[in-house]
Parts: C-alpha cells; structure tokens; sequence
C-alpha cells in the first residue's frame, strides 16, 4: 500500500511539474507570469469597477472584495474546465498504461490550486495595500479552499467521465459556467439584491464560498450564508458539494474502466 | 523431487468483447437519434476464452494475425482494458511497455523525460534516482540530457525510451513489438538485451510478428487466432504453425487471384503436396511438388526452376528438357518432385522458357511460394545453413594411409 502511494505521488508530482514547465515554454519572464497574470487581470478589473462602473459603492474594500471572489471563481472554472476534458486530452497515457486514472483528473485540479494560491498572494499584497488589516481570520481561508477544491475535484471527476461519451459536455458546462458567474455574488453585491430572494442565492455552492472567503479576508460585513440563515438550511451548500463529489466520483470509478476502449 | 514452478501470469477463461455502436454517441443529438431509433449496438467478440500460465522464468512469447487479439490480450495483462469474463492473476511487479516513451513531452529536457517516463512506468523518484545515471549511460545521451526532448533526432528519442525500458527493473516485462521499430544497430541493441534477460531468467512476456524473435528467445508461446488459443506449448512449435497459418493464408489469396501478375497466360506452375493437393507449408523433409503446365509452343525446348530464398539468395536452379520428359505422353504437364531439404523458411519460385539455342524466351514466370518450417518430430536438421551438403568422411588414419 505504502508502495503504491509513492508510485501515484510520483506520477502527480511529474504530471503537475510537467503542465507548469510546459505552460510558460518559450517566455520571457516564464513563471512570473503565473503572478503577472493575475495582478493585470485585477488592476483591470479594478479601474473598470470602481471608476467606470462604480457597482462597489458602499463595500468597505471593495477592490480586494472583488478580487477574491474573481480569483475563487476563476479557479473553478480552471479547474473544472480542464479537468472535464484531461481525461481524453491524455487519451495517449490512458490507452498505453495501467495508471490510476483519477490521477488524470487530479493533476489537472492540482495545477489549477497552485494558480490558485500563487492568485492568493497577490490578492494579499493587494489587501495590504489597500488598508485590509491582516488579521488571525485569514488562515480561515484554507478550510474554505479545501471546501472549493472538493467541489472543483468533484465536479472534475463527473464532467470528464461524462466527455469521454458526449463530448458536447464542454459546450455545456461553459454555458452553464457564464450562468453561474452573474448567479454568483462575484463583481456585485449581495446587498444589492432584495433580501427575501438573498438566501437563494446561497443554495450555490459557490456563492457560499465566496461570501465566507470575502468574510475572512476582507470586511466581516459581507454577508455568508450563516448570517441570513438560521437553520439546518445553511447545510446546504455543503450537501450540494458532498453529493457531486460521490457522485462524481462513483460515476468516474464505474466508467473508468472502460475510458481505454471508449475514447 | 517436483519442484512446481511458481507462475507469474494466471489467465483464465478470459472474454473481452468490445461495443461498437453503428454511430460513436459523441453528441447529444446523435444519442437522442440513436435511442429514437434503437439502434442496436454491436458487440465485437475479440477474446472468447484465453486461458494459459506464465511461469516464472519464462520468456513468453504471444503470436498471431494481425487482429487476432494478441495486442487486446496484452493490454489486459497489462491492465489497460478490463475484461468482459475471466481473470487474470499476476504474481509480482509488473511493467508493460506498450509504447516505448509514453507520455514523453517534446518541450521537456531529456532529464525531465526520464523521471516522467520512469513515474509513469511505475517508478517512484527514488527508484528512479536509482536508475538515472544507467539509463543515461545506456543511451549514450549524456551530454544532451540538459536539451530539450525536441532537439533530439528521432533515433535519440528512440534510444532514450529505450534504455528506461530496459533498464526498468521489475519481475514481469512486456513488451509489443519492439524490435519493429528502430535501426539495424538499435535491434542488435535489443537482441542483446533479450538475450540478457533469458540469461538472467527475467519473466519476459513478448508479442511478435517475427518468429526467429520467437525460436530465438522464447521456451513458450501461445498462437491466438480469432480470439481462441489455437497452440500452445513448445515456443519453436508454436512458431511453425504460426507461419504455417499464414502461408495458407498466402495460398488461399494466390490460388483466389490465379497466381500473381504474370503477363504470361501460357503458363501455370503450382505447389502440391504429395497427395496432389495444393499447398504452401512443408516440413522439413516432406516432398514439394512443382507443376508445371503449358500451353504448345514449338519453341520451347526446356523449362528452367529457380528457387530462391524470401531474403534473396539464389537456392539453386534445374532445367527440364521437354523431349526427354514429356515427348512420351504429351501431357503439356511436368511434374518436379523436390526433397525439402534445405533451411526453414521462405521461398520463391521463378520459372524461364528456353529455346533450343539456350536463349530465354519472354520473361522470367513469377511462380508460387512455398515454406518450409522446420520439423521436430523427425529431426531432420541436422545440419545446419540453407542445404545440406554431400561430404565423404574419413577418419585421419584412413587418410595418411592413402
């Protein structure tokens, strides 16, 4: 068993550090990029939302409150959206070797969560400039990234056995992703929407857990699921998540067998 | 004492049937259109009841046509393919190579190259570090370590999958068809390796279109043809009737397409057996009957025979002079009963017509092939090189004395 475990360790540690040499082949400032990428993303952002179309009025730090919950959104998508089609992208492995196939799926989810604390950081030094005190709260953020990556990982497993028999499931999911990113609390506010209809919107997952990270990090008046509901209900998003990652994962080990022959 | 050999690879009663849908479901409309239309799926039998042991030790060798199901069977050894029934049992360590160098990843250096191939193959990073340093040695790529995957010509790379294959340590080998590719030098590099293996007694599992690979190497081999195990057992056994399936095969097509493309329709030069049956295998030993038939011609004065061996060599050429064969009964048929007495392996007949003055007249007749495997039973090898050859022995006393 032990030696098992260090074989699929070898093989993630491989496939993550071969995605992260790759990405960044054949440029200049290579993995500076990696930080580059997002510090641009959000000076965008920033100018767009607070001078053009100012929707952060009244949200103390709105720029580092914005910024978190692009980077969490971003990092779902990532990882969903490559994750749901690694498994015929690396159709050469899967045909030729006997290598656990979660293993696919999971380095992909990986090097995606690496983007996504290296995004992390900045959005720090963001909130440092911006007058964000650091405070003990912040380590808060790494259960709520566990909770993220589980449903990313989740989702991953389900979309990617799904796309090797329909491939029009990326299609789809895109689809169903640009749905998500204006049904998530994400560039507005939840104050913004009428209260009555606010507990709703945490019936998604991702609402959740941009809200609890906005908490954490930012302004402890963002307002999360725990604060508006008061019962058993504010489970849900957590049940949502545990039901797509059993799922996900039962229907992944069940076709994974024959993902060698079906792609 | 009866020391019971431990077995490596336990297959039994393996099924494996592929569904084949008339259309791939790759789209949601083409599915709704499917179960709209209740298209039934086709199921494709490709392994109906394998079973065989693999012991320890053994270097195994698995032949057969070209979608027989050999390479399936390998893959579910090697655990890539799940079976529909049966199992298979594997005692030890196992590592196929399928493919050398897979997942290789041409913006990657050679070093990189290594430790991925290596994780891939099974090997964690400190097997691996183990490793690093032989491989590399093997490869003779020291200086290009550092380099890119993608500035290494082809037979670099080739060389660099290689030397991890064979350097990968571990109780159970497989390897598909290997030696197919690369140079002459490379496969020179890979008989040595096998023979290395066979020396060292490694559990080798090998799949092959080339049976001196099999003779040479292997003590047993399966023969799959149409998904069932057609021999098993004695690897040189295994081999002839291999070759002999596909010279049937070969028989089959040239009896169906009249012989080949000779321009010459005057002429037909069949293989018979001695029962007058058309055939392409001999044992070594067995007669070979040539026919020869023609249409009249006032020209043709002899026949000439030449055989030749598949790889070239000229075997040896006869003449049949018409008058003092076929004057009697004016048959337009000649009969040439040959002996096989010469090497196992491939041969092509050549048939000229002569005229009188000893000129060659039209063109060289394309005739039938034949082959001869070699034939245990009798031992009639026992000489060695393409044709025995007449030899008078004396002993040394005889000699001076004379």
């Amino acid at each position: 068993m032990k030696y098992l475990h260090s074989r699929n360790r070898a093989i993630l540690r491989e496939m993550v550090s071969t995605d992260f040499k790759v990405r960044y082949q054949n440029s200049v400032l290579g993995y500076m990029w990696s930080l580059l990428k997002p510090l641009f993303l959000f000076a965008i952002l920033y100018i767009v939302f607070t001078y053009i179309i100012p929707l952060g009025k009244g949200i103390d730090h709105y720029p580092v409150y914005l910024l978190t919950g692009i980077v969490m959104w971003n990092f779902f998508v990532e990882s969903t959206m490559i994750g749901a089609s690694s498994i015929v992208a690396r159709g050469d492995l899967i045909r030729k070797i006997r290598i656990p196939r979660y293993l696919v799926v999971m380095s992909s989810s990986l090097s995606a969560l690496i983007n996504l604390g290296l995004s992390l950081i900045v959005v720090f030094i963001f909130a440092l400039f911006n007058g964000v005190m650091p405070t003990p709260s912040w380590l808060l953020i790494i259960p709520i990234i566990v909770e993220l990556f589980v449903f990313a990982m989740g989702m991953s497993f389900l979309l990617s056995a799904l796309y090797v028999k329909f491939r029009d499931i990326t299609y789809i999911w895109e689809i169903c992703l640009q749905a998500g990113f204006y049904a998530t609390p994400i560039i507005y506010s939840l104050k913004s929407v009428p209260e009555q209809y606010q507990k709703w919107f945490f019936m998604n997952p991702m609402a959740q857990i941009i809200q609890d990270a906005r908490y954490v990090i930012v302004t402890n008046t963002s307002i999360t699921v725990w604060s508006i509901i008061h019962s058993a209900v504010a489970f849900v998003p957590f049940l949502v998540i545990a039901v797509i990652a059993v799922a996900g994962g039962l229907y992944f080990k069940r076709r994974s067998k024959y993902f060698a022959e079906d792609i | 004492m009866i020391n019971k050999k431990e077995s490596a690879v336990v297959v039994r009663d393996l099924h494996k049937e592929f569904t084949l849908p008339q259309h791939k479901n790759s789209t949601f409309k083409q599915t709704v259109v499917n179960i709209v239309k209740q298209n039934k799926k086709v199921t494709q039998k490709v392994l109906d009841g394998v079973s065989f042991t693999v012991d320890k030790g053994d270097f195994f060798g698995i032949v057969g046509r070209n979608g027989s199901g050999k390479s399936t069977l390998l893959k579910l050894i090697a655990g890539v393919y799940t079976p529909t029934a049966g199992e298979i049992e594997i005692n030890g360590g196992l590592t196929p190579f399928i493919e050398l160098g897979v997942g290789f990843n041409q913006e990657l250096t050679g070093r990189d190259n290594v430790y991925l191939n290596g994780a891939l193959m099974g090997f964690n990073r400190k097997q691996m570090n183990e490793m690093f340093d032989e491989i590399v040695e093997f490869a003779e790529l020291e200086q290009f370590m550092d380099q890119k995957l993608k500035n290494y010509s082809s037979g670099m790379q080739v060389r660099l999958a290689f030397s991890i294959a064979i350097k990968a340590k571990n109780e159970i080998l497989i390897f598909d068809e290997v030696l197919a590719v690369g140079d002459e030098a490379f496969q020179r590099k890979c008989i040595d390796v096998f023979e290395k293996y066979k020396a060292e007694g490694q559990t080798v599992i090998l799949v092959t279109h080339n049976m001196e690979t099999v003779r040479r190497f292997c003590n047993k081999a399966v023969l799959i043809n149409d998904g069932k195990i057609l021999d098993i057992g004695n690897a040189q056994i295994v081999s002839d009737h291999y070759s002999r399936l596909n010279q049937d095969v070969i028989t089959r097509s040239l009896n169906a397409t009249n012989q080949k493309y000779n321009s010459d329709k005057s002429l037909t030069v069949t293989c018979l057996n001695v029962n007058n049956k058309i055939e392409g295998a001999f044992k070594a030993g067995e007669i070979i009957r040539l026919r020869l038939t023609y249409k009249d011609d006032p020209r043709i004065y002899a026949f000439v025979f030449n055989i030749y061996k598949r790889s070239g060599e000229h075997l040896t050429g006869f003449r049949a002079t018409i008058d003092e064969i076929d004057n009697v009964r004016n048959t337009k048929e000649i009969i040439a009963d040959i002996p096989a007495r010469f090497a196992v392996g491939k041969y092509h007949v050549f048939v000229q017509k002569l005229d009188s003055t000893e000129q060659v007249i039209g063109d060289v007749f394309d005739g039938p092939e034949f082959m001869v495997t070699s034939n245990l039973v009798k031992g009639e090898t026992v000489w060695s090189g393409l044709v025995p050859i007449e030899h008078t022995l004396y002993s040394a006393e005889k000699y001076t004395k004379d």
